[in-house]
């Protein structure tokens, strides 16, 4: 678009990055708005002026605070460290891991990397910058109010780690039970144009409109009573299905396969056909060319699908609230918990530091699968 | 393929399909016309209290459940009560009677029409404000300079990746009673605002909400198609004197027209389901959708029982109205499907 037909006058182009900007800020400020304050005290968190809520008086008066070297200093390590994780640790990863095994040995990665960021940042550097600060004089005056009570108090005393390890147990069997039927299906269904196919394709469809709360009431008695019904068969061994949390993986992969079967197949039908034809022609069966041959080309089509199969259980309030039990909640519905007992403005600015909490590892996982993401939105409806 | 491969490759999927979402689907319809009920007895308690002299004593008759001796549960009984649960729900007398006494604003009072009326209108004004922005911010990005693209959007796509009730949340704490815009608003306009007290600020602040968790979504896709625009075209309509307006409506907006019904059509049925809002705003007292309508008889009440046939009656009849609002689509991608076979 350099021709001089299409050259835009000024007026225009000041205009759409007007735009751009504006919407940039609308799109990113309640979620920054909000981790601003879950660091800062409940009367700073809640003041009047956004001046206020930003440097936080009444957080810097109670003695909580950062001073211009923690900062400077704060600043350099944290360019390091994340310089670090993106030019040393693909290689250490690649180093370390068994071969076959990379995409474990980079979960096992990035979790260690993530163990060691936290204990460093939060467990040793507060007490580097804290001496450095008492000698530093002038420059060691806090300036900008931060604390960080309110995650103590989420993680630590209202046991949040709980519900994160709920989180986390749901959200993995459902990426992979779902991944491992999915996969299956797609194959199939972008390899076969028969009828029942497409059918089956349209069926999903309808069962991807179907509101949540439809099933959900459907399972609800079912799952309450599930012990006695199933007596007959288990013997004393049936279990109540109700708040067991492999119950609701069955329950979200059921849910989200119309979603993973659709988008399954469309990365499918962009891997050529002729390459399972000529494994089949070396006397793989449809299954081995499905496992040795398609399957190596097909990770980014199952690491996007899987991304999102991730969201759905990570984000889902509806089917783990009535199906699990205040034991066994996960991280969504246990912040409705929250509202409940939202009493005081701590117990509000607890909730706050609750939800920058939920955000933080969608956040990470935009800026890992930005690319990811982007081609999993479009791979639906590009190729209908 | 042969049907019996395509059998084995599907049959995983389906049967987790027919298992939770079929066979729920039928469970619920049947729940629908039946009810559960503890079975109830009539029993003389005596109640003494002491007093002077002698004990002051009551007789009285109370309805307790009767429990089961081996299992220690109270025993239920099941009817078929054909669509009393549907009557339950829509309450078709209030109903005839606001129409008939002319008060129309009465039918909202009724909780489903006030559930319906909100899942409707909140799906209808939401659909072209997404479709809008969404070509908007794919228009301005597609301008922008390459280097910027990236930023914009990772910055774009926070709001699309956000926990819905944790999304509804942020923009909750900002306009809470003492929160920041809320404060600003009045030190503005110099009034008392309390955007959470009546129904149509909190609307106005759902919609807002859902264009913004949506408006991502619509703008990745719409800014991929614009990458495959046919130059020449847009080239020959500069020649043929089109203004950057014309082109945009008579050359973009066509290329992109199978786009939009994609997004008009996941949109659809997403915000049918509009649910995560009314618990992130906590709006059930002004603003309900039929999701929560559900999901509130579902939800144990204080004695701990659960209105189950009144959900599953509410649940067909959600039902039956995301299938009307799909009938049109379904059957323009069948006659598609037909064409294309043909």
């Amino acid at each position: 678009m350099s021709s001089k037909a299409t050259a835009q006058p000024l007026s225009l182009k000041i205009a759409s990055g007007a735009f751009l900007a504006f919407w940039c800020l609308i799109a990113a400020f309640p979620i920054v708005w909000i981790a601003v304050m879950s660091v800062k005290s409940p009367r700073d968190a809640f003041a009047a002026s956004a001046w206020d809520v930003i440097t936080g008086p009444a957080t810097r008066a109670a003695g909580n605070g950062l001073s211009v070297i923690d900062i400077a200093l704060g600043l350099v390590f944290l360019y390091f460290t994340v310089r670090w994780a993106f030019t040393r640790l693909p290689g250490m990863v690649a180093q370390f891991s068994p071969p076959g095994f990379i995409v474990l040995g980079w979960l096992v990665g990035a979790l260690a990397y993530g163990l060691v960021f936290v204990l460093i940042f939060f467990g040793v550097l507060p007490y580097v910058f804290g001496a450095l600060n008492s000698i530093a004089g002038p420059l060691g005056t806090p300036i900008l109010g931060l604390t960080t009570e309110h995650y103590v108090a989420v993680w630590g005393e209202n046991q949040f780690y709980r519900n994160f390890i709920n989180s986390m147990i749901v959200t993995a069997g459902v990426v992979t039970v779902s991944l491992t039927v999915g996969t299956l299906a797609g194959y199939g269904l972008a390899r076969s144009g028969s009828n029942l196919a497409f059918w089956l394709l349209i069926i999903a469809l309808v069962f991807r409109a179907l509101p949540h709360s439809v099933l959900v009431a459907g399972y609800l008695p079912w799952f309450i009573n599930s012990a006695e019904i199933l007596r007959p068969i288990l013997g004393d061994l049936s279990p109540t299905l109700y708040g067991q949390p492999w119950a609701i993986i069955a329950v979200l992969v059921a849910i989200n396969q119309p979603f993973t079967i659709w988008m399954l197949r469309s990365f499918f039908q962009n891997i050529p056909a002729e390459l399972d034809e000529a494994a089949r022609v070396d006397g793989c069966s449809h299954f081995q060319a499905f496992r040795r041959v398609i399957m190596p080309v097909m990770w980014p089509g199952v690491i996007t699908t899987g991304l999102f199969s991730f969201l759905l259980g990570y984000n889902d309030f509806l089917v783990t609230a009535l199906l699990l039990d205040a034991q066994n909640q996960t991280m969504v519905p246990a912040i409705a918990g929250y509202f409940n007992r939202e009493t005081t403005t701590t117990d509000q600015v607890e909730a706050v530091a609750a939800a920058v909490s939920i955000t933080a590892p969608l956040f990470l996982l935009v800026m890992v699968f930005q690319r990811q993401i982007v081609s999993g939105l479009t791979a639906g409806a590009v190729k209908g | 393929m042969k049907f019996k491969t395509f059998f084995w490759f599907v049959a995983p999927s389906v049967f987790m399909m027919l298992l939770f979402i079929a066979a729920p689907l039928i469970s619920v319809f049947i729940q629908s016309f039946q009810i559960t009920q503890p079975v109830m007895q009539q029993v003389e308690v005596e109640t003494c209290t002491p007093g002077f002299l002698t004990q002051t004593c009551v007789t009285e008759t109370k309805t307790v459940p009767i429990i089961d001796e081996a299992t220690g549960r109270t025993q239920t009984t099941t009817e078929w009560v054909g669509f009393q649960s549907y009557q339950n729900v829509l309450q078709m007398d209030k109903f005839w009677s606001a129409i008939g006494s002319g008060n129309w604003g009465d039918i909202l009072q009724i909780d489903f029409w006030k559930a319906l009326r909100f899942t409707l209108m909140f799906t209808l004004v939401t659909l072209p404000l997404v479709v809008g922005v969404g070509l908007m911010i794919a228009l301005a990005v597609n301008n922008a300079a390459k280097s910027l693209r990236g930023p914009v959007i990772f910055v774009s796509l926070l709001p699309f990746i956000i926990t819905p009730v944790i999304g509804s949340l942020s923009i909750y704490w900002l306009f809470v009673g003492d929160g920041i815009l809320t404060a600003t608003l009045e030190r503005w306009t110099g009034q008392d605002i309390a955007m959470f007290a009546q129904a149509w600020t909190i609307e106005l602040l759902m919609y807002f909400y859902r264009v913004w968790h949506v408006a991502p979504f619509a703008f990745v896709i719409f800014y991929a198609g614009l990458q495959t625009v046919n130059m020449d075209t847009l080239e020959s309509a500069i020649i043929d004197g089109a203004n950057r307006f014309e082109r945009l409506r008579y050359v973009i907006v066509p290329h992109l027209m199978p786009l939009i019904i994609f997004i008009a059509l996941i949109h659809l049925m997403d915000c049918y389901r509009v649910f995560d809002e009314i618990i992130g705003f906590r709006s059930q007292a002004h603003v309900i959708s039929l999701q929560w309508l559900t999901f509130d008889f579902l939800t144990p009440d204080d004695a701990g029982n659960r209105a189950i046939s009144r959900a599953a009656a509410s649940a067909m009849l959600t039902m039956v109205g995301i299938v009307i609002l799909l009938i049109l689509p379904l059957r323009r991608t069948w006659r598609d499907h037909k064409r294309g076979a043909h």
